[in-house]
């Protein structure tokens, strides 16, 4: 079983391979659709982020409401190809792992490559339980795009599988 | 005349919308487990097998089992002989989705306009309705949740007579295979043969109300149905597209009379889940 605990380390994340089953564990920031739009929109205006993506990981995902007595909603991975437009930027400033679900295209998977970083997927349809492995949520930016906003996760053995790995191996068959 | 209250009607679309979210029906859990004891891959199986354990997760902490709550589709049948009374019917649905997306902790994703703004209406609705007056002194309503990560991957075209069966054939396997992993597969798929090309995309959805393992009336239907679904499995594509034997668990198939010069298609996708149940209002 391999286990992944943040703060990120460059030599773990090249031994990862396309297809391994790993269990997360630590800071995992979220962010979708509209949140992807406002960061570029804020690079381009502020010339930053509303927080230092260096070295971190991002997880496409719009959660469902915490029910009182929860930690966080349900939670699994959104469809990744409609941030494609937006991952290379956001790849380049350091980000180091991204966790969605679903196929990504030629220009991700090379700025993936040229920086060194891993794209995993996550179960699509298993939200419950991955939200379960949510012990902790804050509000980091754009709360009023509710479910869209990006938060901070505090998570514990979150699993993913190793979609794209540093040599370039894909676990999709395609 | 038989009277029907707008509450009844709202109470059942509610109570509809919170029953389906939190738990596999029975048969789609049998349906997994079996798939999951064929698979042979460990990585398939394992997928498989959380998906399994999410629905109990979801059920015990009452957590939807996926974010996407989806966007509720109502069909509906009349009887002629009802009336319904103290209510308009369209806003007892939409407020019946309304309480229940409330109550349940569901997420809220529905956009007021497709283009311009796309601001959350923040309470789900409106849901799709669909209504038919038909004989009796009953209301049939049938509620599904349906999540766009497979919607988004659903497809249209509009064949020659002359593509026939092996048309609508290749038609649905591209489709699957163009959807792989991001329509969240094990898939159940919903096709829509004849009519216009709307009303095929209305037989596509209401292909997917059908109950897992449920055989088409029609031996020709049934028989390409069972077909449709070795050959979608054969593909490889397999849980999350990760490769294995389960692509599909149903392949559904609804078909009508159509114009001399076409052959319309529709293929809608819906993953696992199949969040769907019925209701009948005497």
């Amino acid at each position: 079983m391999i286990q992944i605990t943040t703060p990120l380390n460059q030599s773990q994340i090249n031994e990862l391979q396309a297809g391994d089953l790993v269990f997360i564990s630590g800071t995992v920031y979220t962010a979708r659709d509209a949140a992807h739009k406002r960061m570029i929109d804020d690079l381009n205006t502020k010339g930053s982020l509303p927080f230092d993506i260096n070295n971190q990981i991002l997880y496409y995902v719009g959660p469902s409401p915490t029910p009182p007595g929860q930690n966080f909603g349900s939670a699994g991975p959104t469809t990744a190809s409609r941030m494609d437009a937006y991952t290379p930027t956001l790849l380049d400033l350091g980000l180091k792992m991204i966790i969605a679900k679903g196929y990504r295209n030629d220009t991700v998977k090379q700025s993936l490559l040229k920086n060194q970083a891993v794209y995993l997927v996550a179960i699509g349809g298993a939200g419950a339980m991955l939200g379960k492995c949510v012990k902790s949520s804050e509000i980091v930016a754009y709360e009023e795009l509710g479910p869209e906003a990006i938060y901070k996760l505090e998570v514990e053995n979150f699993p993913a599988i190793v979609c794209w790995d540093t040599q370039g191996n894909d676990a999709y068959i395609q | 005349m038989k009277k029907i209250t707008a509450e009844r009607i709202k109470d059942a679309v509610k109570e509809a919308c919170l029953s389906i979210q939190y738990r596999y029906s029975p048969k789609m859990e049998e349906t997994l487990n079996s798939y999951m004891n064929k698979e042979e891959s460990g990585l398939a199986k394992n997928i498989l097998k959380i998906l399994l354990e999410n629905s109990d997760t979801a059920s015990e902490n009452r957590l939807p089992m996926c974010q996407d709550t989806g966007m509720i589709v109502v069909r509906m049948t009349i009887g002629q002989e009802v009336q319904i009374v103290d209510g308009s019917l369209r806003d007892a649905i939409n407020q019946g989705v309304r309480e229940a997306y409330d109550v349940g902790y569901l997420r809220k994703s529905i956009v007021d306009d497709p283009i311009f703004d796309r601001k959350n209406t923040k309470d789900n609705t409106p849901a799709i309705i669909y209504t038919d007056i038909v004989d009796g002194d009953e209301i049939n309503i049938e509620v599904a949740a349906k999540g766009f990560g497979s919607e988004n991957m659903s497809a249209l075209k509009m064949c020659k007579p002359s593509e026939g069966l092996n048309g609508v054939r290749q038609f649905v396997l591209d489709t699957v295979k163009k959807a792989g992993p991001n329509a969240c597969p094990p898939l159940i798929v919903g096709v829509g043969v004849g009519g216009t090309m709307d009303y095929a995309a209305v037989l596509a959805k209401k292909a997917l109300f059908r109950e897992i393992g449920e055989e088409n009336p029609d031996e020709r239907y049934a028989k390409l149905e069972n077909e449709l679904l070795s050959e979608i499995n054969e593909l490889g594509i397999g849980p999350q597209g990760l490769g294995g034997k389960t692509t599909a668990l149903g392949v559904f198939i609804e078909h009508y009379p159509t114009h001399i010069a076409s052959m319309p298609v529709v293929v809608n996708i819906n993953c696992h889940m199949a969040r769907h149940t019925k209701v009948v209002l005497k």
